[in-house]
């Protein structure tokens, strides 16, 4: 018995270090070739590199605008993150905490309005939003990201809420504390787990999201990561060395985090998915 | 803990809350929406300050437009395949890294890789496998099937699309099917091995059971991100060889900002709506119906 185990994990782990390996192989090559020549990539792009080449990568990231791009993508993402978890927090606790009619009506107004796609209401977006000279700006990106992100953010948040007795805050009341001071120092510290779970969420979105800022933003000094390396791919994709180098770049800094705090966004994926 | 007592208060409190997202939720879903459906009715084409009012003419050219239902069919094949593999995949993934095997986290990590990417950088990733590498081994090795580029043609080039997504989502959601499979009492396994359950009885009458909630997410998931999925197309195949691989989303898009055409594009759109609302609502329902307590 004991033996046949031990085979049947051997096999199993041999299957997954093939899968693994598929699974990286992309990667991985984009990797090896990113340090070579155009000949070189031409002749052979399965080979290792001798030596490591850096002037694809110069290339790229001047050409790309890179640092540009990456402040942009940075900016956007931490400020549309940081107002959907504030404001949506807020706006689930007055509908956990005031059973008002009109409240109940909005919560289930939104859970239902999550089954709308992008697709569907980005045509009116672009006319509405170009009429009144608000495309072309980050800004206005980050204030649409706050209306697509806080229907799913405030339906988790309400779960969450529900969940907290409401004692706490009444001795708060009865201390002296308005109703904003209660909510941000009794309440906003308990609601930790599900911030962390709804920015990790969103940070994988807006940060890697194409169509909205595609359609946003225009000119290319608002271009955000993935516009970049989409424009430069596409006006490069000859020099087949410096585009290598342009996707290594865009997909580094996200492999960095990961490799940080890599527990914590799998269980963020996994709790956001629950729901 | 009600400390409003009229109507003026109530309002106060309620837009000091939820005024923001009130306001940003209405004016970036809901009336774009309803807007949406008005635009549906109308000629307009992008750039001209007036539009008239044209009743279901889009949604009859719509339907007579055989471009936009070779789109629609071909969506709903690439959703059929994708959301099936990805499914299997990931489930298989997550029995074998639940079965206490070595360096298990270091797989789950590994598998999951590919979803912290965007799907435009994926896509050109991948345009680099298919045209460069592949075409190379398969010269050198004289392998015929990868001698040419899968995305030069129509049918490969589509299965080109079916093979990244895969690989895209199937580590997403093998993170749902883990957690499934870790929810699954250890206890009640035991006790049907004791009154004599083999190894079939328990999958058939235990774990799959049990496995349905995660069927549930994932199969929703993997629909609507099926339905939606443009970056990939976008990146990977651009719609070619000669369109042939141009998915629904890439088809509204093109229909209204390329051709200017935005009733018939939001008409599309629209229908597109109808139809993944339906697909998945259905599907929640019957799944929900076959869950069971644990």
């Amino acid at each position: 018995m004991k033996r046949k185990e031990y085979i049947l994990n051997g096999i199993k782990l041999i299957f997954l270090s093939i899968v693994f390996v598929l699974y990286i192989f992309p990667f991985f090559i984009v990797l090896i070739n990113s340090f070579k020549e155009r000949k070189d990539i031409l002749t052979n792009p399965i080979m290792i590199p001798d030596k490591l080449n850096l002037s694809n990568y110069i290339d790229a990231y001047t050409k790309m605008d890179y640092l540009h791009a990456f402040a942009n993508s940075l900016i956007i993402t931490v400020f549309s993150v940081v107002l959907i978890t504030l404001f949506s927090s807020m706006t689930a606790y007055i509908f956990v905490r005031r059973k008002w009619k009109f409240n109940q009506f909005m919560f289930f107004f939104m859970v239902a309005s999550m089954i709308i796609p992008f697709q569907g209401i980005m045509i009116p977006l672009v006319k509405i939003y170009g009429s009144i000279g608000m495309m072309n700006n980050k800004w206005s990106l980050i204030y649409m990201y706050v209306g697509f992100g806080a229907s799913l953010a405030v339906f988790m948040y309400h779960g969450f809420i529900k969940s907290i007795p409401v004692e706490l805050e009444e001795a708060a009341t009865i201390d002296g504390c308005s109703q904003l001071q209660t909510f941000f120092k009794i309440v906003f510290p308990l609601l930790k787990p599900t911030t962390v779970t709804i920015a990790i969420l969103d940070i994988l979105w807006i940060w890697n999201d194409f169509l909205l800022p595609y359609l946003v933003l225009i000119s290319p000094d608002q271009r955000t990561l993935p516009l970049s390396v989409f424009y430069f791919y596409g006006t490069y994709t000859i020099e087949y060395g410096p585009a290598m180098a342009a996707l290594m770049i865009a997909t580094i800094p996200v492999i960095i985090v990961y490799l940080i705090m890599q527990k914590q966004i799998i269980k963020g994926v996994l709790q956001g998915s629950i729901k | 803990m009600d400390l409003e007592k009229n109507f003026l208060s109530k309002l106060k409190t309620y837009l000091i809350f939820a005024g923001p997202v009130t306001i940003a939720f209405f004016t970036v879903i809901i009336l774009p929406f309803i807007y949406g459906i008005y635009l549906t009715f109308t000629d307009w084409n992008g750039i001209s300050a007036t539009h008239t009012f044209i009743g279901f003419n889009n949604y009859l050219q719509m339907f007579k437009d055989k471009v936009f239902w070779t789109s629609f069919l071909l969506t709903l094949k690439y959703v059929f395949f994708s959301v099936i593999f990805i499914n299997a995949i990931a489930c298989f993934l997550a029995y074998l890294l639940t079965s206490g095997i070595k360096g298990q986290n270091f797989f789950r990590a590994g598998f999951f890789t590919p979803n912290l990417v965007g799907g435009i950088l994926l896509g050109f990733i991948w345009q680099v496998v298919f045209s460069n590498i592949l075409v190379y081994i398969g010269q050198r090795f004289n392998l015929p099937i990868f001698s040419a580029s899968w995305l030069s043609d129509p049918n490969k080039a589509f299965w080109a699309l079916v093979i990244v997504t895969v690989w895209q989502y199937s580590g997403y959601m093998m993170v749902i099917y883990i957690s499934g499979f870790m929810n699954i009492p250890k206890d009640l396994l035991e006790a049907a091995s004791i009154d004599g359950a083999n190894s079939y009885y328990r999958l058939k009458n235990i774990i799959l059971p049990l496995m349905v909630p995660s069927f549930t997410i994932s199969v929703f998931l993997t629909l609507q991100r099926g339905f939606m999925v443009y970056d990939i197309n976008l990146s990977l195949t651009n719609g070619g060889p000669y369109k042939s691989t141009e998915l629904i989303s890439m088809h509204v898009y093109n229909t209204a900002f390329l051709s200017q055409q935005y009733g018939i594009g939001q008409a599309e759109a629209f229908f597109l709506f109808a139809v993944v609302a339906t697909v998945t609502l259905l599907q929640v329902y019957f799944s929900k119906k076959m869950e069971v307590e644990s």
